[in-house]
């Protein structure tokens, strides 16, 4: 594969989208897993499906439909749960198959060649292109932006909402800021595992660095190292077993979880006790 | 002398027509250590929320340091009930207490005055250990240093001593006292009996201001708890309060 990789230009674009993709995917899975909001991403995944939709109908580039859709979908998200964080979950379902319908019926009423929507839908990570690429680092870069210069607000925020709005931290800007990186980091995680399985690499890597560590910031390092890892095990495989390579990945990231799971279990139990 | 809390005719409550808080004037002067008893649902965690300007009353007046409330904030310490935080959250205790300073970034001058009031509070050992796994006290002490850590000049606490076990209990009110050499504290507790011989006023609310005082007006508070107050201390051995002489207890 070491040989494949300095021959073929698509091959390396593949590995430096997972690469480039793994702080975003890091920083924003374990924000939104540690604010129990994982579905969140599912839900805003779906609505994206109705923007390529639109983009069909409409005649724009994919990527402009997807962005516009992502983020209209995170902020109604957001206006939706503002007042309560538990209404989330019924916005989140709404959201997600009200995007989903949308785009059916836009991809029904567009007319002639559908495009590649089944590589949108189930990802296409060696079709990446330079562009992709680019706002692949952009969006991760932002993500570590937010995450360095609003830790100790995001923190309060998350952990104890009542004692945030008593100093005057104002939690709807932080939420929305949030809301948006998490629609544009799956836009662009829609590239390389596709939007229906979004949701696995936002979750299932800080899932599995939550058992690792109990610090926020040791969690989006190793979430983001197990979704890099994650990547390059899934490209490999599919390479090599000709399988298709988003659900390759998200495999691999849900073996990981697996192993670590058992593993820490069996520590558990021989560990001695007191 | 100044005023450090003052609300004057305060009313409110979460749905129209039925008062949480009514007419309530309520004083609390600089220095001043004072503790809101009350029957559940007598609007004592009502009242700190509107101190806070979290809720903003139907009528009447609120000042905190001669300012209303939400232009007073980064000068009242709050340490909320220990149920409100997400205890499996990953934070380290010294997380936990950078919590209350102002700003977002995590600098070095914000951990060195995070560690120093941990130190303060001697649980300065504690800081690596991750928030959830600290006891009941441990826990509540984070919380006061979370509260202090930006050098406040009120304290308000909300049931602070629901958490800790009864050792517990005897050192976290030589805090408050040792405490309240520097700020003016406010604490909403349903415990009677333990609060009553360490405060310097104490008030009791129940929907009205039943009594406000360096005694409490026992028959008054009995009506309000619709019990007598020998069961409303009901904590044998920790019963402090007088039958009907007002101040003091018999402990």
């Amino acid at each position: 594969m070491i040989d494949a990789l300095t021959r073929y230009e698509f091959l390396q674009n593949a590995v430096a989208a997972v690469l480039l993709g793994a702080a975003a995917c890091g920083i924003v899975g374990s924000l939104l897993f540690v604010n129990r909001l994982s579905s969140l991403a599912g839900g805003i995944s779906h609505t994206v499906f109705g923007g390529l939709g639109f983009s069909l109908l409409a005649r724009v580039h994919p990527l402009i439909g997807a962005a516009s859709a992502s983020l209209i979908a995170s902020l109604a998200l957001g206006w939706m749960s503002a007042r309560k964080r538990e209404r989330a979950d019924a916005a989140v379902a709404a959201v997600w198959s009200v995007g989903m319908s949308l785009g059916l019926v836009f991809v029904s009423l567009a007319p002639g060649y559908k495009g590649d929507l089944m590589g949108y839908l189930f990802g296409s990570v060696l079709a990446i292109t330079r562009e992709d690429l680019a706002l692949t680092a952009l969006v991760s870069l932002a993500s570590a932006v937010f995450l360095a210069f609003q830790y100790r607000r995001i923190l309060a925020v998350s952990f104890d909402p009542e004692f945030s709005r008593a100093r005057g931290i104002s939690s709807g800007l932080l939420f929305g800021a949030f809301l948006c990186l998490t629609g544009l980091t799956v836009v662009v995680l829609m590239r390389s595992v596709g939007l229906v399985m979004v949701i696995a690499l936002l979750s299932i890597p800080p899932a599995t660095a939550r058992m690792l560590t109990h610090r926020l910031p040791g969690m989006v390092v190793l979430s983001s190292v197990i979704s890099a890892l994650s990547g390059l095990a899934g490209i490999a495989v599919s390479w090599w077993l000709d399988l298709p390579a988003g659900a390759s990945i998200v495999l691999c990231a849900g073996a990981l979880f697996a192993l670590v799971t058992a593993s820490v279990r069996l520590l558990r139990s021989t560990a001695p006790v007191g | 002398m100044r005023s450090a809390v003052s609300l004057r005719g305060v009313s409110f409550g979460y749905q129209p027509g039925r008062y949480v808080l009514r007419d309530v004037d309520f004083e609390v002067e600089t220095g001043g250590y004072t503790a809101v008893i009350g029957p559940n649902g007598g609007g004592k965690s009502t009242l700190l929320k509107i101190m806070l300007g979290l809720l903003e009353p139907w009528t009447g007046t609120v000042e905190v340091l001669g300012l209303p409330p939400a232009r007073a904030r980064h000068r009242i310490g709050y340490v909320p009930q220990a149920s409100g935080a997400v205890l499996d959250f990953p934070v380290s205790a010294l997380d936990v207490v950078m919590m209350g300073l102002p700003g977002g970034r995590s600098t070095k001058r914000a951990r060195s005055a995070a560690l120093s009031t941990m130190e303060r509070l001697g649980i300065a050992g504690l800081s690596g250990m991750h928030a959830g796994s600290l006891s009941g006290g441990q826990r509540q002490r984070a919380f006061i240093a979370r509260a202090l850590v930006g050098s406040p000049e009120i304290l308000l606490l909300d049931e602070p001593a629901a958490s800790v076990d009864p050792e517990g209990q005897e050192s976290f009110y030589e805090l408050m006292a040792e405490l309240n050499r520097t700020v003016t504290i406010v604490m909403v507790t349903h415990d009677v009996g333990a609060v009553s011989n360490h405060v310097k006023t104490i008030a009791c609310l129940s929907t009205v201001m039943v009594s406000h005082g360096e005694s409490l007006e026992t028959e008054a508070v009995a009506r309000a708890y619709g019990c007598s107050v020998d069961l409303v201390s009901h904590g044998t051995p920790h019963r402090v309060l007088g039958k009907h002489e007002g101040r003091g207890g018999n402990d």
